[in-house]
């Protein structure tokens, strides 16, 4: 048997080393170790990185983009990837303000129908992929178009509340992720705790749960799962649609955070970023593989970096070069690492 | 999933971690020295220049005023800019950074006038000025002080203009804009609409378009506008940019540049010679130097004496035009090539 495959081996009977070596492979420890490196250098070159409000603050600009990036994660387990993403969220925040203030629906009715907008987007692409059998790649980029279309449609391109005045008159209930609590001299904002409670949520269902285990299955080898009695088709289906009700919890956050719909949200940076977070987090694009603890950490190292070198007095374009350099050498561990994928 | 080569994957897993890692901390050093700045922490005063976007003449014209003041005055600058015109989440984050980042002041063109008011609610909250320059933000007191081009009077101007050079004709208007929620966007166009002396629905006005205050997309919107109206003879443009790009859908078109009165805002050197070609038949000359400029000194003399900046400073504007018309006062091309920026 081979010397460092312990697993058939107890616990106790296991050496430290073996021990040490089994953490190391562990996924998502590449990830967490870049993580720490790059805060012990931002930490060394400004002595306001390591403040707790600071770090609170990177945090709150990571939510909506960590929350977007647990749906990402699902799809990209499956072997998909989702493009529609940041238009999908869009559409959930216009559809949540505009009801609140247009409709004179409840603000948890409107907080509900925007999510549901989302979801129904997610079913839409889930659809698709698991039964009329269309590449992720293509449904959703025709979504990404038709959820952008339907926002501006919708919001007839005003932010909504519309108008002149000033301070916020949307709701409170829309605005609650962006109300906080205070440790110490630090400010807490509840949406960075929820997207802590959304990533374990998806921590557990994902290495927890038969579902779990059937999302891996299904993305490893789609061909095999169904063999062994999975039913592909549902799990596919599943996936887009827990991956639509992210997005539209996103658009919460987005919506607590900003304190209006902005009808030109998640064109821009949502979409890669999200991507980018699954990526650098050591999941694999071509499924089966990686954690949605690893794309936590991925998220976090991007705001990591905007908010570090900005502090640094580096120019913020910066960000995108590094960024892209780990994205490249990411996917090249990744696939060094594990040859018997292509 | 037993992997039989786990001893081998673990040995490359580490050292292509490590590569990983090497990577990241080498590529943080060598961008972090090359634009290494004294980490004075008191004595330097910081102000934050944030605009829509990097490339823009005008915007680059900016950043350059702004950085040559705050050198005259010592103090440093630091620059953020979104990745369109219509990027609020990469300006948000810009206003949040380097508000921790310790500036004391912030001048920024916002994208959207109410989808940045939150963040900059926060700032102002933690003892940051802000002021918008060049586009007010809606309402105006979100901001300290604005200092901008009177943008509704640049509109008047070049609307009152291409009324009086198109007297007696029949007109058909064409006008390419920016996206709907860009406050100087909707001052300009109303203003040309005053100053033409229509409404809001007029017949005369046979479309309006998208053009991004981009050449590219504003000649797509133009050439879109032309297959609806073909007759299109007079045209507002929100930029000299968009001038340009309308002007190469209209001579593809086989319009000439006697036939067609184009007006825009500006005042940009480029904008200003494609008055004097005849391209731009007028241009409202505005000083995006003098907004930076300004600005930055507004923000120093918070820094040293506590005064904050307030109200509405008018930049000023002047209608350049090559041939000057009764009852429009402009000044000549000669005057706009003395005075314009870029």
């Amino acid at each position: 048997m081979n010397a460092t495959d312990t697993s058939a081996q107890p616990l106790w009977e296991r050496s430290a080393v073996q021990q040490i070596r089994r953490v190391l492979a562990a996924p998502a420890v590449g990830p967490l170790l870049a993580l720490l490196l790059t805060m012990a250098f931002f930490s060394l070159k400004s002595d306001r990185f390591l403040q707790g409000p600071n770090l609170s603050l990177v945090l709150q600009q990571v939510m909506v983009v960590g929350v977007l990036a647990i749906g990402q994660t699902l799809v990209i387990l499956t072997a998909g990837i989702d493009l529609s993403v940041g238009t999908v969220m869009a559409f959930g925040q216009i559809v949540m303000t505009k009801l609140a203030i247009d409709s004179g629906y409840s603000p948890t009715t409107a907080i509900l129908l925007g999510i549901l907008a989302c979801v129904a987007f997610g079913l839409f692409n889930g659809g698709l992929v698991a039964i009329v059998r269309l590449p992720a790649f293509i449904v959703t980029l025709g979504t990404l178009n038709i959820a952008f279309a339907l926002t501006h449609i919708y919001s007839n391109d005003l932010t909504y509340p519309p108008g002149e005045s000033g301070a916020s008159s949307l709701p409170s209930a829309l605005l609650f992720f962006g109300r906080t609590f205070t440790i110490g001299h630090t400010d807490i904002t509840y949406g960075v705790v929820f997207m802590f409670v959304l990533f374990a949520l998806a921590w557990f269902a994902l290495t927890q749960t038969a579902w779990g285990r059937h999302v891996y299955a299904t993305g490893d080898d789609p061909e095999a799962a169904r063999l062994t009695g999975i039913k592909t088709a549902r799990v596919l289906i599943s996936v887009y649609v827990v991956a639509g009700l992210m997005y539209g919890l996103a658009a919460w956050l987005l919506v607590s955070r900003t304190e209006l719909g902005d009808p030109n949200a998640g064109q821009t940076t949502e979409n890669l970023d999200a991507i980018t977070a699954v990526v650098l987090g050591g999941t694999s694009l071509f499924g089966g593989r990686g954690t949605v603890i690893g794309t936590l950490i991925g998220a976090i190292i991007v705001g990591v970096f905007r908010n570090g070198l900005t502090l640094i007095g580096v120019e913020v374009i910066y960000q995108y070069l590094v960024t892209g350099i780990l994205v490249i050498l990411a996917v090249s561990v990744d696939q060094l690492t594990h040859r018997r994928r292509l | 999933m037993r992997d039989p080569q786990r001893k081998h994957t673990f040995w490359r897993t580490l050292v292509l971690a490590t590569a990983l890692l090497a990577a990241v901390i080498g590529t943080s050093v060598l961008v972090a020295a090359a634009s290494a700045k004294p980490t004075s922490q008191g004595a330097t005063i910081k102000v934050g220049l944030i605009t829509k976007d990097a490339t823009n003449p005008f915007f680059v014209k900016m950043r350059a005023g702004a950085t040559k003041a705050a050198k005259k005055l010592g103090a440093k600058l630091s620059y953020a800019a979104g990745k369109s015109s219509s990027d609020n989440a990469s300006q948000i984050a810009a206003i949040e950074n380097m508000t921790t980042a310790g500036v004391k002041g912030i001048l920024i063109t916002v994208a959207d006038g109410k989808a940045e008011n939150a963040a900059i609610a926060k700032a102002r909250k933690a003892g940051v000025v802000v002021i918008a320059l060049d586009t007010p933000t809606v309402p105006k007191s979100a901001t300290n002080a604005l200092f901008a081009t009177n943008n509704f009077n640049a509109g008047i101007l070049i609307g009152k203009y291409a009324r009086a050079a198109t007297k007696g004709k029949k007109v058909t208007i064409g006008m390419i804009d920016e996206h709907a929620g860009s406050s100087v966007g909707a001052l300009r166009h109303n203003g040309f609409l005053k100053g033409f002396g229509i409404k809001k629905n007029s017949k005369l006005i046979a479309c309006a378009g998208n053009g991004e205050g981009q050449t590219a997309p504003s000649q797509t919107a133009m050439e879109n506008c032309l297959q609806k109206s073909p007759n299109i003879n007079v045209v507002y443009t929100i930029n000299e940019p968009s001038a340009l790009g309308a002007w190469n859908a209209l001579k593809k078109a086989g319009k000439t540049k006697a036939g067609t009165t184009i007006v825009s805002v500006d005042g940009g050197c480029a904008g200003v010679r494609n008055v004097k070609a005849g391209i731009i038949d007028a241009t409202s000359q505005q000083y995006p130097l003098l907004m930076a400029s300004r600005g930055v000194a507004a923000v120093v003399k918070f820094a040293k004496t506590g005064k904050k900046p307030s109200g509405y400073t008018d930049t000023g504007v002047n209608l350049i035009a090559k041939k000057p018309l009764v009852g429009v006062k402009s000044k000549s091309v000669r005057y706009g090539l003395a005075n314009c920026w870029g």
